[in-house]
């Protein structure tokens, strides 16, 4: 089904099923402990040996000499596996470092060996037993002072419009602030898991990750076997953010174990190697200007953004959202990437807009401040309707304003003392913020196979991943509407490379992307259904597990009575992304009390207001914004990998060292969605909102925490002893 | 992990015995600290003497009024005891701050007096460490080290004791009372379980090889109000940045000591003549010889601000 003008009226419109809040289909088996995870798939494959990943010593240099002798005669071991006995590799195209490494060494941790035992603790005593000698070289960790040798990244030129410099110079009203973002890990509950398993030359992968496709064509590339040799399959995920959208070291060293093994290897990463040896959201430097006039237009609007990564790598794209949110003429966005030998950076939930609003949004804070106007009327005031790089250019949707009036109404707003540190409880300082959320929607093409079988039971099968964002359920819905059957008629099979090529999870395209392809598969199979029976004439009406059309009322399940119908589409997409700006917006509204005494920062409340197009399960999506407000909490206040400068590498590898909210951090949290439905954006007529939730939340922090106690902290996370000195005096 | 074997002792002469004559015997209680340690191999013991089973478990009242506390008593346990609530608020206080609460379930008293330090280099086997091998070096010294020491650490190790139960027994002049391996028992003051680390940082504590810890006593209640202020980075499930103990009596003497800035509970007995004076000039005294680092410079104005919270909160 090609999508290419705008969405008239379909069955999904219906809402008997989509937009109903609806308990995962899943859940019993979550909520049961029999959802199974690749690493527990005990029953797939017999004779699972135990594969055991040892992580480098040094960031950067070679090994000079390597004795896995103690460890090959240790009790239980099958095989070593290393550099000098993998054979060939190649590299993935998602994978900036390779993944196993040796002799040379790219980054801390990066898997230097697996040893492969009869038990995971043989396996692991045996790694202890590995001595490598490495030659370490002198490598740059610190990005503040990589900074000037940054370069412009391919494909990532500077965007101008207009004259930034000189519009910005005649600004009556100047902002010029510097941020920084911390490097951040993923942290998801699940590590990565693999259990591999070959027969002859065909390699299967019980895996944890949540691009399917892309894993398939980068084993390929990695192991150089063809593609049609490969099967991955993902169907539960337990959490990825982005960190399992790659092939990592679990998946390849478990593959590479089972070649030399000759039995199947199951590989997890051990929680202290997720934080070095796989990706990161990447620390940034964002320098944001704004030139305004004294009524608060803006005139001027700069942000640059300087990141690192491994030679090859990518930059942190925090100016994105800059180039769409504000109106002003005059524009200036740039990136600067350098070279940092620390482990390879890459997504994480809402690249780019979560560092980069965490940025923008205070700076719209202080702006507002100088102009003496309140932080959501400056916002009003800036906001636009088309494309600012590009008059003309319409948003498909853009209810920003919606969110942020709304919000304030149910938040108080107008309870709010602008002037900080005005607002005392006993020895708590207490303050709000807000802030503008806003995300991009991507679409991209989605794949899905329906089946209706005798008992009229429907049965979707795609390559799609449910990474604990509730995807089966909005799949099941979608067959559900579509085919006019109650969603216990309705079965949901993932995350399998045989099933048709999905869009996958990931830049909070899944939800919108995915279902419209089973939108598109079922629309195939409806025409299938009314040709077997025998309706010609009109478009009939499916509903109640039944067919009309004429006057003739027929069980959905007679048109499989002679075998079951199979249909098979994907929804593609025309030139609608290029013509209409397509996004999703949120309000940001935050209630915080600063000790007075220690410091300490505690949310007290939290609310956004999102407008994401059509929401498909209410239910789960309220899960998913108060997941990323909860992320976005931890990024404001707690989370850091600790950059260890002389050594190279992330210090708090586990989940001790590397805070993340815990319940008690967390507060009510309210989450309101706008009605609204987006036709431009495909025939399910939704958006995105499982990153959209983060975007903006942190931001709305820390401009809580001014409010509060005065303080501007423009280097996050925003912990105590960054506010201490500034607190009042104590008797 | 390597592979131990592993034995339930039958009393705790027994254990104690056992420990010292079996190389690389270690008591298990617990296991929430050791068991970590071991799958990090940063603790490689070979023997595992199981003490959970020797009747270490009950909370009693001593002659003199005080409470002594077996040494396999659950944190949970100690903290919702009634008597101790009731007389030794501190105690309980610090208790519920410390880990979760399913580790407090399995946590024991001993075992958080012996918990190790939680340096992340010391986590980290491929960094040097003089606490986990000694004479290769500190890595925080230079590295990361908002967490570590300020006071009481040397050119060697900076390292905290990461303990709040401790803290609150500092504070109370707790007694540890032990059997050593020939079968004679002991009695340690608080003040001198712990050592501070000098060149030999991998000589934590003045238990002897095969020493069973087999109970903590506390002296008779000493009333006043009892509070424990830890502050950390999140609510809940995080290890103190820094945390004080005190009991103020009602004339405003009283007693303080500070948890997540030294290689022990701190406590300086003369600084606590300052009371009346403020939290100042208690800090001056407690605090006196600090030597931070630029990361954990805060903490020396934390704890005076926290000491000054707990002291305006006492005064109610
Ligand atoms: C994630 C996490 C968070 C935590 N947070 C906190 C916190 O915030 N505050 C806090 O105070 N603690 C915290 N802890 C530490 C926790 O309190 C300790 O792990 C626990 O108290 C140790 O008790 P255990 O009985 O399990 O000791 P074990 O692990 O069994 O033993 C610890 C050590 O004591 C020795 N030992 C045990 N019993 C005896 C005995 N009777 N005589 C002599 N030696 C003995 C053992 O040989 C071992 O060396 C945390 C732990 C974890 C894992
Ligand atoms: S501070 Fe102590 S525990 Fe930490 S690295 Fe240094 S010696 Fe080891």
């Amino acid at each position: 089904m090609k999508f290419d003008t705008p969405a008239a009226a379909n069955p999904i419109d219906q809402l008997k099923v989509v937009g109903k809040a609806t308990d995962r289909i899943d859940g019993p088996l979550k909520t049961t402990g029999t959802a199974p995870y690749a690493y527990e798939r005990h029953d797939v494959v017999a004779n699972q040996a135990h594969g055991f990943i040892l992580g480098s010593a040094i960031a950067k240099g070679r090994i000079s000499r390597m004795d896995i002798a103690a460890a090959k005669v240790a009790p239980g071991v099958i095989a070593v596996v290393t550099a000098e006995n993998a054979g060939t590799l190649g590299k993935g195209k998602w994978n900036t470092a390779a993944l196993l490494g040796g002799p040379e060494i790219q980054h801390y941790h990066q898997a230097v060996a697996l040893v492969v035992a009869e038990t995971f603790e043989q396996a692991r005593d045996a790694a202890g037993l590995i001595k490598v000698d490495y030659q370490a070289e002198a490598g740059a960790y610190d990005l503040a002072a990589a900074r000037n040798g940054a370069t412009v990244a391919k494909g990532e030129p500077d965007s101008t419009v207009g004259d930034f410099n000189g519009a910005y110079t005649a600004a009556p009203v100047q902002l010029d602030a510097t941020y920084t973002t911390p490097d951040q890990g993923h942290a998801m509950m699940e590590p990565h898991a693999t259990i591999a398993a070959w027969n002859g030359d065909k390699l299967t992968l019980w895996t944890a990750n949540q691009m399917i496709n892309w894993g398939v064509k980068d084993v390929s590339q990695t192991l150089n076997i063809p593609e049609e040799n490969i099967r991955l399959i993902s169907p539960y995920i337990g959490g990825g953010f982005g960190g399992k959208l790659f092939v990592r070291s679990d998946a390849l060293m478990a593959a590479l174990g089972a070649k030399v093994a000759g039995r199947p290897v199951k590989v997890a990463l051990t929680r202290p190697l997720m934080f070095n040896n796989t990706t990161h959201r990447p620390a940034t430097i964002q320098r944001i200007r704004i030139g305004a006039t004294r009524e608060g237009r803006i005139t001027a609007i700069g942000h640059e953004s300087w990141s690192g990564d491994l030679p090859g790598g990518k930059p942190e794209t925090a100016v994105q959202q800059t180039r769409l949110l504000y109106a002003g003429a005059n524009r200036l966005t740039a990136m600067r990437l350098a070279v940092l030998d620390l482990p390879e950076g890459n997504a994480m939930r809402a690249p780019g807009e979560a560092p980069g609003l965490m940025a923008l949004e205070v700076a719209m804070d202080e702006m507002a401040e100088k102009l003496g106007m309140d932080p959501i009327q400056f916002r009003i005031l800036n906001d636009t309707q088309e494309d600012p790089e590009k008059p003309g250019r319409p948003y498909s949707q853009r209810q920003l304003t919606e969110c942020l009036r709304q919000g304030a109404e149910r938040f108080g707003w107008a309870k709010r003392d602008p002037k900080p540190a005005s607002v005392r409880e006993g020895r708590w300082l207490v303050g709000m913020g807000m802030a503008a959320g806003f995300r991009n929607n991507l679409v991209t093409k989605s794949a899905a196979r329906v089946r209706l079988d005798g008992q009229g039971m429907v049965t979707v099968e795609t390559d799609m991943t449910d990474i604990g964002t509730g995807t089966y359920t909005i799949i099941a819905q979608t067959a559900a509407e579509t085919m006019g059957v109650p969603l216990d008629k309705v079965a949901v099979r993932l995350g399998d490379s045989n099933f048709p090529v999905s869009c996958g999870s990931g830049g909070q395209w899944g939800a919108n992307n995915s279902t419209a392809g089973v939108y598109a598969a079922c629309m195939k199979l409806r025409q299938s259904v009314a040709r077997k029976l025998g309706f010609n004439a009109a478009e009939p009406h499916f509903a109640d597990g039944h067919v009309s059309s004429g006057g003739h009322t027929v069980p959905l399940a007679q048109a499989a009575k002679d075998g079951d119908l199979v249909a098979e589409d994907q929804i593609e997409y025309g030139d609608l992304d290029k013509k209409y700006q397509q996004s999703t917006f949120a309000g940001h509204f935050v209630e915080v009390a600063v000790d007075s005494a220690t410091g300490e920062i505690r949310l007290r409340r939290m609310l956004a207001v999102c407008a994401a197009g059509r929401i498909l399960n209410p239910k789960s999506a309220r899960s998913q914004v108060i997941g990323a407000m909860t992320m976005g909490a931890g990024a404001a206040l707690m989370e850091e990998l600790a950059v260890d400068k002389r050594r190279g590498f992330f210090v708090n590898h586990d989940l001790a060292g590397y805070e993340v909210p815990v319940h008690a951090d967390i507060p009510h949290q309210e989450v309101v969605f706008l009605d609204e439905v987006d036709p431009i954006s495909s025939p399910m007529k939704a958006k995105g909102v499982g990153e959209l939730g983060i975007c903006g939340v942190g931001a709305a922090v820390a401009n809580a925490v001014y409010n509060a106690t005065g303080v501007r902290v423009r280097d996050y996370p925003v912990t105590l002893d960054k506010v201490l000195d500034h607190l009042p005096e104590m008797t | 992990m390597r592979p131990f074997t592993y034995e339930r002792a039958t009393s705790p002469a027994d254990a104690s015995a056992k420990a010292a004559s079996i190389p690389g015997a270690r008591f298990i209680a617990g296991g929430t600290n050791l068991l970590d340690l071991m799958k990090l191999q940063i603790e490689t013991p070979a023997h595992l003497i199981d003490v959970n089973g020797l009747g270490l478990d009950k909370i009693e009242e001593t002659p003199d009024g005080g409470l002594r506390v077996g040494a396999l008593v659950r944190n949970t346990d100690l903290a919702a005891d009634m008597r101790v609530r009731r007389h030794y608020a501190v105690l309980s206080r610090a208790l519920v701050a410390g880990a979760s609460g399913q580790l407090r379930n399995v946590a024991t008293t001993a075992g958080n007096l012996l918990q190790r330090t939680r340096c992340p280099y010391f986590y980290d086997p491929n960094q040097p460490c003089n606490k986990r091998q000694p004479g290769s070096g500190c890595s925080a010294i230079g590295g990361v080290s908002r967490q570590l020491g300020v006071v009481g650490t040397s050119e060697a190790c900076i390292a905290t004791h990461p303990s709040d139960m401790a803290v609150a027994m500092r504070v109370l002049d707790a007694t540890v009372e032990t059997v050593r391996p020939g079968g004679a028992t002991r009695a340690i003051p608080i003040a001198e379980l712990h050592r501070l680390p000098g060149d030999t940082p991998h000589v934590e504590t003045s238990l002897e090889r095969g020493e069973l810890i087999t109970a903590v006593t506390l002296p008779k209640p000493v009333g006043g109000a009892q509070l424990y202020h830890k502050v950390r980075d999140r609510a809940s499930y995080a290890f103190a940045l820094v945390s004080v103990a005190a009991i103020v009596q009602p004339d405003g003497t009283g007693r303080v000591a500070l948890g997540g800035v030294a290689p022990k509970p701190w406590r300086v007995e003369a600084a606590e003549a300052h009371m009346k004076q403020g939290a100042k000039a208690v800090t001056a005294g407690l605090l006196a010889d600090a030597r931070p680092t630029d990361d954990n410079r805060f903490k020396v104005r934390l704890a005076e601000r926290t000491l000054a919270a707990v002291l305006a909160e006492a005064r109610g």
